[in-house]
Formats: structure tokens, C-alpha cells, sequence
């Protein structure tokens, strides 16, 4: 077991990873500004209409979009039944009040939610650890020594999977598998942690032996550029940015986070 | 490939302890290798060797590692100040990738010496025909077969253009055929660069006619033989033997008398193996009686190790069944699956292929005490049980050391050790016998051979075919991937 492979369809693959991480931080911070609902349901709309043309393998996008669907339906949930109380009232129950204010706020949570996440889970399964660590190294300029070791510890994570399936076998062999769920678990973590650091310190030796942190200037196999798929993908994070922001302020809508 | 300047190699009283232990793991060392020189090194489990090559590769760490006295140059400089001219290829196929795919990850170590792009991705394609590895650059690595992915590790490192080639074990973990692959990349490469290589193995007969020159190891890490491997391994064969090196053509262990096979213990019909949904192996049936012993072979990822575990009770199969006879299962029921985990100990014993995932105590001996503690033994008799182990598996003298700063020779004997602690009557290993020297290893066989003797079964999987034959064994053969057996 590994981590999912990036796809590779469609017009995002052009993308360079640093731009499609640029936009959906753009979009986030844009939207987590305000909380009203209608700058959420603009940008929500805009990236359904934008993601709906990049023509991706939807049957295995939607899946795992699954889960945000349950957050924002449970998050609006919640918010209405908690929510601060404000208008109309529709019905009271203990600390349980349903008003047209706590309505609006979940409504505006729900979309907030779908809004911000959809993209963000659209655009990192189209990204590729490998081509973003480049991009982060060679555009940003993030420290090579950061970034490669973290993506070669990223590698590691996969096998973590295999280490906690076999642990948890082995305890089994070795007889003290009976024992209670909470003791055992304790063990299983401390186990996994150890083999971690050991997976860690040979994958740290291997890349020392090939020259990793060696003085000197460090060459890149993969240039990372930007181009015109990128000047687009940019453009259209921040019209979505900017027209939700519009339209909110426009219909009075705008609401600070922090007023 | 373009030739690489070859590196010589100088040890003048050079010698390593690792911090906190007692005994020095290599001491007084002096030892001159010319460059171009292809140099075989054995050993007994746990003589230093791979202590030799990770210094020589200048990664064995600093003063928190160990002491470190003597010196130990290659081409009259310290291994740390010389990255890119050293390289080192180690025994495990999946410790040793650093990037996804293919290409990216033959590119590493340029990246790293500061290669420009153009000339950078014309070694990684010299590198890669050198080994013979004819796969897409954009191959991802995690599925090549692990003579593949050995053939990898060495492109990674040949691309570097090292003028010192170091080998630990390359070949140890895989099947005959990648054995085959791996063995011919190196003698091409060597060929080709003219770089001086150093491999330290435990089968001579895979290396001895590539070598020129046979360095052997004595147990209390210092310099035992040196010199021609045709004149070392005839001359010096005797004491050779003695400090546990393999000699082709030498048998270790007599094959045994031929043993009376008793009533079933387990069936297995129609079996299907697998860790999620997806069958690995399908198909199987076998039946073990008692006084039996099987060894499980066939080409990586056959499935041969999931189907031990599920026989072991600890994998649910995903078709057919596993049954255990009432001689074996006892109070308990027909299927070992449904066993607890403390029924399992004295019914079936199971021993992983990694043994870092079964240590569960800080000390070996605390190691050998989990098993008959679980089953709740008095002191006396959990003292006398791990006591009596350590001595056979020749563990006594690490009683104390930590299970993890273990070689890992001695690692394997430790956990085959805990499962025979709670004396089950069925043994599956993973192979057992990897890393073992010669006399490790026939230690390590005339035990099993005993607990046959006695009427326990035994199933290993194994791609070491002096084992089925000094066991006495029945081979069970899995096919590659759609498994068909018997």
C-alpha cells in the first residue's frame, strides 16, 4: 500500500502545483474573511462551473469528495440547532432554538465549508508530491533540505500503513494481544514510532550516502516553470476571489470575521 | 559509462565500538586495497562487516554512534569528506529509494553532486542501461520486483560515477532469479567503470568468481584471512568453516534421517490468501502432519508470506478454509483464526520476515520471558526456558543488549527463539535463516530439526535451498502471482 497516485487528466495536469496551491489558499483566506452566505454561494457555484470544464475522472473525484459533503451537512446541522440566536423564532427546545439567524449562519457555514474544501481536495489530488516539492524548492524557494526531506519522509508514510497492519499481527503472535483495547493501542503507537524513527534514520543514511547535504550547489533533474496554463489557473482564483467579494459587498452581505 | 578515477582503499589500526556496548565490532584493522580491486568480505553474523562498509561509505555517524580509533581513508581522505566517490548499495530493496519514480530517483544523487540537466539525465539513462534496468523513467519504483529494485539502488548509486563500490548483502532478500539479475549488473558495471568493489555476502559461491581478492572477518572483528579467493577459500577452508563462512561445494549439515510423518495437524482446502480483499495466492491446499516439515518457495510476491500468516491464525482467508486437527487445536476450535491470541502460543508459532515488528521487550532476554509469561509459567520455568535459548542461539553473550542494536543475523535467531520459548506445535517461518552464517545456520536447523524429530510440524517459506534438503523437507512451490498449488 502507497500513497494515491496524482491523476493526470485533464486541464489541471498543466498546472504547476504551486499555482493550483496558490489559488486555493487565495480562495480560503478570501472566504474565511467574511461569514455571510453569499460570497460562499458565489464562489461555490464559480468553481462548480470552472471544475465541471477541466473534464476530471469524476467517478473517482466524487468519492472523496464524499466525506466534505457529510462535514458541511453535519457543520450546518449543528449550527442551526446551536447557532446564535437572532430573528424569528421556529422553535426552542432546552438549549436547542431555531431562528432565521441561526439559519442564515449555517447555511453560510455549510457553503463555506463546500466552497473552501472542494477545490482544495480537487486540486491536491491532482498534484503530484514530487513536481509540488520542486515547484516549493525552485519558485519559492523554500530550503531544498526541508523540502526533499520532506517529500522523502512523505514516501514513508505508505509503509507506515504495512508497519501498523504487521505490528498489530505480531502482537497477536507473540500472545499478548488479549490484553485490553487501550493498553494494547498504547503499545501499537509506541511500536510504530519506534520502527518510524529507524525507518527514518536508514532512509536519512541512504540519502547521505547519495550525496544529500553535501556543500556545494545543488542541481534540479525537473525544472519547475510557469506558463500560460498558469497565468489562466491564476486568473480564474482570482476572479472566483474577487467576484464572491464583490457580490457580497454589493448585495450588503459582507459580514468581517473579526468586527 | 564513463570509467570513474577508481579509489584505493588504507586501514591502519582502525577499529569501532557502537555506544554502549562492551566489545569492539571491528578492532585493529590493517588493511591495504588497490584501486580496481574486486574484493569479496566474510564473515561470521555479526563479525563487523556491515560496520566496515557503512564506515567506509562515511555514514556510520559521529561520536554519539561510537568510539572510533585508528584510521580509515579512502584514496588518503576520511569516506565523510568524499560524497559521490563512495557508494553504497544496501541488502533491503525498500530502504533505499528516496524519490517515487524510476528516473527521478536514479537523478537523486546527481542533483545532490550539483550535475547540470542535460548531463544529468544522460547518466541517469547510462545508469540505468548499465544495470539493465529497461523501464519508463516515470515508472514508479514501488512496482518493480525487488531484483529491480536492487538494480535501482545500484543505478542510483553508479550514476554518482563512485570510484568505490560498496555491496552490503545485495543479493540476501531476494528470489534466485533477482539473485541473477543483481549479480550480473555488478560484474557489468564493474567492468565498464573499472571501480573497486567490496561485498560482503554470506554465499561465496554467488561472488567467488567475480572477486579477486577474499578478506574474511574473524568473530571478535579482527582480520582473519586475506588474499586470493582460490588459494583463501582452499587453503584457509577448515578455519574458514569454523568461523562460519559459507564454501561452495561445502555441505553445513548431512541430510537427516528420513522421519515418520504422523496424524494431520492442519488442512488447508482451497485457500485464498490476501491482506485486504484482493487474493495474492488462491487455490491452496496442503496438509501438515505432524514430525512434517514444508518449505514454501516460489518468486517474490507469490504470496508466500501472507499465506504463513493466514495458516498462523493471524490472517483471515478470503476463501477456502484453514483447519486445525483436535491433535493440535485442543480445548480450542477447528479454526485458528478464532484462537485467542494466548491459545495461539502453545498451538502455532509464527515468525515475521521483518523482526523488528515482532520485538516487544528492552532486552533479548526480556525478548524470550514475553511468550511463557503470557502464558502465565512460573518464574523457574520461564527463566530456565530463555536461559536454555539464549545458549543455543548462541545469544547469551547479548542477554542484556537492546533487541533493536542487534545485527541482523542475530535479530532473526532472537525472534525464532521467542516463538520455540512457548513450545508451540506448529512452527511458520518467514525466512528463517537469512543472515545466518554457517554455524548460526546449522545451529538454527538442527533445531528445527529436533522439533520435527519430536513430532512438531514445521513450515517455512525460504528461497535458501540448502534448508529444505538439511531439513529434510517437502517443497511446497507457490507460482508467481496466480498461484496454482498442489
Amino acid at each position: 500500500m502507497s500513497l494515491l497516485p496524482a491523476l493526470r487528466t485533464g486541464a489541471l495536469a498543466r498546472v504547476n502545483p504551486v499555482t493550483k496551491l496558490g489559488c486555493a489558499l487565495l480562495v480560503a483566506f478570501t472566504l474565511l474573511a467574511t461569514v455571510d452566505w453569499v460570497s460562499a454561494a458565489v464562489a461555490a457555484v464559480l468553481e462548480t462551473a470552472v471544475l465541471a470544464a477541466t473534464r476530471l475522472p469524476w467517478r473517482t473525484v466524487l468519492p472523496r469528495l464524499a466525506p466534505l459533503g457529510v462535514a458541511a451537512l453535519l457543520a450546518g446541522i449543528t449550527t442551526t440547532l446551536y447557532g446564535v440566536p437572532a430573528g424569528r423564532v421556529w422553535w426552542h427546545w432546552g438549549v436547542v432554538e431555531i431562528t432565521d439567524g441561526s439559519i442564515a449562519f449555517a447555511v453560510a457555514t455549510a457553503l463555506r465549508i463546500a466552497a473552501i474544501g472542494v477545490p482544495s481536495v480537487v486540486l491536491f489530488l491532482t498534484i503530484d508530491p514530487t513536481e509540488l516539492a520542486d515547484g516549493l524548492a525552485q519558485l519559492v524557494r523554500l530550503p531544498a533540505r526541508f523540502v526533499i526531506g520532506a517529500l522523502a519522509a512523505l514516501r514513508l508514510v505508505g509503509l507506515f500503513f504495512d508497519d501498523w497492519r504487521a505490528l498489530e499481527l505480531a502482537r497477536r503472535a507473540r500472545g499478548v494481544a488479549d490484553r485490553g483495547r487501550v493498553r494494547r493501542w498504547a503499545g501499537l503507537v509506541f511500536a510504530l514510532l519506534v520502527l518510524a524513527i529507524r525507518r527514518g534514520s536508514k532512509l536519512a543514511t541512504a540519502m547521505e550516502a547519495r550525496g544529500f547535504g553535501a556543500p556545494g550547489p545543488r542541481s534540479w533533474a525537473r525544472p519547475s516553470t510557469l506558463g500560460r496554463p498558469d497565468a489562466a489557473a491564476a486568473a480564474i482564483g482570482i476572479a472566483i476571489a474577487a467576484l464572491a467579494v464583490i457580490v457580497s459587498v454589493a448585495t450588503g452581505s459582507w459580514h468581517w470575521v473579526v468586527s | 559509462m564513463t570509467a570513474a578515477r577508481a579509489a584505493g582503499v588504507r586501514a591502519a589500526g582502525w577499529g569501532w565500538r557502537h555506544a554502549g556496548r562492551r566489545a569492539w565490532a571491528v578492532r585493529e584493522l590493517d588493511l591495504d586495497i588497490a584501486p580496481g580491486e574486486r574484493v569479496l568480505l566474510l564473515g561470521a553474523s555479526g563479525s563487523g562487516k556491515s560496520t566496515l562498509l557503512a564506515a567506509l561509505a562515511g555514514v556510520l555517524g559521529g561520536a554519539d554512534e561510537g568510539e572510533e580509533r585508528g584510521a580509515l581513508l579512502v584514496d588518503g581522505r576520511r569516506p565523510e569528506e568524499q560524497r559521490g566517490r563512495i557508494g553504497l548499495v544496501l541488502q533491503d530493496p525498500d530502504a533505499q529509494q528516496v524519490l517515487a519514480r524510476v528516473g527521478d530517483d536514479v537523478a537523486f544523487g546527481l542533483e545532490n553532486l550539483g550535475v547540470p540537466r542535460d548531463e544529468l539525465w544522460r547518466r541517469v539513462q547510462d545508469a540505468l542501461d548499465a544495470v539493465g534496468l529497461a523501464v519508463p523513467l516515470r515508472r514508479s519504483s514501488a512496482e518493480l520486483s525487488g531484483g529491480q529494485k536492487q538494480r535501482l539502488a545500484l543505478a542510483g548509486v553508479i550514476a554518482m560515477r563512485p570510484g568505490l563500490l560498496l555491496l552490503d548483502e545485495p543479493t540476501a532478500n531476494l528470489d534466485p532469479h533477482g539473485v541473477a539479475e543483481v549479480r550480473e549488473a555488478v560484474e557489468r558495471v564493474a567492468d565498464d567503470t573499472g571501480a573497486t568493489v567490496l561485498v560482503v555476502e554470506h554465499r561465496v559461491e554467488v561472488w567467488q568468481d567475480f572477486a579477486t581478492r577474499v578478506i574474511v572477518l574473524g568473530g571478535d572483528g579482527e582480520l582473519q584471512a586475506d588474499g586470493d579467493p582460490a588459494r583463501v577459500l582452499v587453503e584457509r577452508a577448515d578455519e574458514l568453516a569454523a568461523a562460519g563462512v559459507w564454501l561452495p561445494g561445502r555441505r553445513v549439515l548431512d541430510e537427516p534421517s528420513q522421519r515418520p510423518v504422523g496424524a494431520p495437524l492442519l488442512t488447508a482446502h482451497a485457500l485464498a490468501v490476501g491482506h485486504g480483499r484482493t487474493p495474492v495466492a488462491s487455490g491452496l491446499s496442503l496438509t501438515l502432519g505432524a514430525g512434517e516439515a514444508v518449505v514454501v518457495t516460489g518468486p517474490n510476491g507469490s504470496g508466500k508470506s501472507t499465506t504463513a500468516l493466514t495458516l498462523g491464525g493471524l490472517l483471515r482467508p478470503l476463501g477456502g478454509e484453514v483447519a486445525a486437527a483436535p491433535a493440535l487445536a485442543g480445548d480450542a476450535g477447528p479454526a485458528p483464526i478464532a484462537w485467542s491470541s494466548r491459545q495461539l502460543l502453545t498451538r502455532i508459532g509464527s515468525v515475521f520476515q521483518n523482526p523488528e515488528h515482532q520485538l516487544l521487550a528492552a532486552s533479548v532476554r526480556g525478548e524470550l520471558a514475553v511468550g511463557p509469561r503470557a502464558l502465565g509459567l512460573p518464574d523457574a520455568e520461564v527463566a530456565s526456558r530463555v536461559e536454555e535459548l539464549l545458549a543455543r542461539l548462541r545469544l547469551d553473550p547479548l542477554a542484556d543488549a537492546n533487541p533493536y542494536t542487534l545485527s541482523g543475523g542475530q535479530k532473526r535467531r532472537l525472534t525464532v527463539g521467542t516463538a520455540l520459548a512457548t513450545r508451540p506445535q506448529l512452527l511458520l517461518l518467514d525466512e528463517p535463516t537469512f543472515g545466518q552464517d554457517a554455524v548460526t545456520w546449522a545451529e538454527l536447523v538442527l533445531l528445527l530439526r529436533e522439533l520435527a524429530d519430536a513430532g512438531d510440524a514445521i513450515l517455512a517459506v525460504s528461497h535458501d535451498p540448502e534448508l529444505a534438503r538439511a531439513l529434510g523437507a517437502r517443497e511446497w512451490p507457490l507460482a508467481a502471482r496466480e498461484a496454482a498449488a498442489r
